[in-house]
């Protein structure tokens, strides 16, 4: 934020930068290769519904969009306890290019209904041998990635998420400010 | 890019705008007038306010300069806060969560987070950089709202947090702060000083009125600065509530969490009420009840703007997003 915008108290909402969703597809055959990590196949879109009738068309068209180009696999929708709104898509095991193409098309309609800055972020889920499970999370907002791996009872994985960042290397633009790699327990498609 | 729907309020920023000008002007005006008044001294042979004067303005600088740089320990102090992790308890992992979440949506990085475990329903941020910040709500206020309105709550106070309004509200006390002390030390120096006059009256005639003159600028400096602070301070947090109601997208959730906060704190012991007073230019809502919809000599004085006023606003907002 700019000086003047501080003096005058405004602030800017951040558009999300969308374009870095398609390194995804790469860095999960990177993932597969290094550490076995398997794509479930599921991944979901999260952001913050606003109010009005507005945001609940855009929903309501989007929602349709996907249903039609995935066949025969429905689009859950479902909300969190903070009141975010997440889209799950199932694809199959190999098919995460058509899974980001789907995430894609949420982002892209929302913002050209003018919402960007209400995506939150989207999550692609990935199972280990052992049967852990990894989220990779991409924010939007940052245009980054990190992932999340869930343990039983709210902890988290630490020692796996550390391996996957190392193991995504170049792939991914990996957030580097640890502080921002927030959970997102019990998010859908994980 | 496609349109957007956040456009910024421009008359609120004009208004902001020109607030802060008239600060400057008074100023300005202030610093002029103790330049003449020292020549005017100097000619008339003491020295005696000029020394005044540069202790007044050390002393409003530093306390300025604490006020702003510990801002976030004195806010917790006073207010009996704790820092809290997200193990600590549910309240504080659904606290976490929710402050998570805002700051991914807004880019911005994480504030500490702390509980004040009192009953009354508010909310305050301080700190004087987004680094060093810290969030805080009371134990009333996380019982009392549901999550939709928690997190408008928090949204206005992380807005609080990237308009840096701690650094900017210090900025323009500052002077408030040196023409109050001015008017103290004359007022003092007039009671302690009168017999040391008496005794050089022949060589020392200006020197009367001269303290006399200081002190009354500093008291229409005040004054005038008094009234300007807290429109300034009032138009800060209606940029606040819109920036906070953009973000969550939820405009009559922040809306429905001011009428309930409002409402429920005329019900609180008085007790509470004025432990709470000093803190109240950094609360969510002032903790005191004040009469509705005039303009009032209360409404003038006061830090936040009138329930009515905000609820119109975010009114707007609300239909600015439906659009």
């Amino acid at each position: 934020m700019g000086f003047l915008d501080t003096i005058l108290g405004r602030t800017k909402p951040v558009a999300p930068n969308l374009d870095a969703l398609f390194a995804l597809p790469s860095a999960a055959v990177t993932l597969q290769a290094a550490m076995d990590l398997q794509p479930t196949g599921s991944g979901s879109a999260c952001f913050r519904a606003a109010e009005g009738r507005a945001f609940s068309d855009i929903e309501k068209d989007v929602k349709e969009l996907l249903e039609m180009g995935s066949g025969t696999l429905p689009v859950e929708v479902s909300s969190d306890s903070y009141g975010f709104t997440w889209l799950v898509c199932h694809h199959t095991r190999d098919d995460v290019e058509g899974l980001v193409t789907d995430l894609h098309a949420v982002n892209s309609s929302l913002e050209q209904g003018g919402f960007g800055p209400q995506l939150l972020c989207t999550l692609v889920g990935f199972r280990s041998p052992a049967g852990g499970r990894l989220g990779l999370v991409y924010l939007y907002k940052r245009g980054t990635f990190y992932p999340f791996a869930p343990l039983a009872g709210e902890r988290r994985d630490s020692a796996l998420e550390m391996q996957v960042r190392g193991a995504l290397g170049d792939d991914l633009k990996v957030e580097p400010d640890l502080g921002r790699w927030f959970p997102v327990w019990g998010a859908p498609g994980l | 890019m496609a349109r957007t729907r956040y456009a910024t309020d421009r008359g609120l920023i004009a208004r902001m705008g020109v607030t802060m000008f008239l600060l400057g002007i008074v100023f300005v005006a202030f610093v002029l007038a103790l330049f003449f008044v020292l020549t005017y001294n100097r000619r008339a042979g003491s020295g005696s306010s000029t020394g005044l004067i540069v202790i007044a303005a050390l002393i409003g600088v530093g306390t300025a300069f604490a006020s702003y740089y510990w801002s976030d320990k004195i806010a917790l102090r006073a207010s009996g806060a704790r820092l809290v992790s997200p193990g600590d308890s549910a309240a504080a992992a659904r606290l976490h969560g929710t402050v998570d979440r805002l700051c991914a949506l807004a880019d911005m990085p994480k504030p500490r987070v702390a509980i004040a475990p009192t009953q009354m329903p508010n909310a305050f941020a301080t700190g004087r950089s987004s680094k060093v910040a810290v969030l805080c709500a009371t134990q009333g206020l996380m019982d009392r709202l549901d999550p939709d309105e928690l997190e408008g709550v928090l949204a206005h106070e992380m807005s609080h947090v990237a308009h840096k309004d701690v650094a900017v509200m210090t900025v323009a006390s500052f002077l408030g702060i040196v023409a109050a002390l001015l008017v103290r030390f004359a007022f003092y120096s007039e009671l302690f000083g009168g017999g040391g006059r008496g005794r050089n009256n022949n060589n020392n005639q200006g020197a009367l009125p001269v303290i006399l003159v200081v002190m009354v600028v500093g008291m229409v400096v005040y004054a005038i600065s008094f009234l300007l602070i807290r429109l300034l301070s009032r138009y800060r947090e209606l940029s606040a509530d819109r920036s906070g109601a953009l973000l969550t997208g939820k405009p009559s959730a922040l809306a429905s969490a001011l009428q309930k906060v409002t409402g429920d704190m005329a019900r609180i012991p008085t007790r509470d009420l004025r432990a709470a007073e000093p803190l109240n230019a950094f609360y969510f809502a002032p903790a005191f009840s004040k009469g509705r919809g005039q303009v009032t000599l209360s409404s003038l004085f006061s830090t936040h703007p009138s329930l009515e006023r905000r609820l119109a606003e975010l009114a707007k907002v609300s239909q600015q997003l439906s659009r």
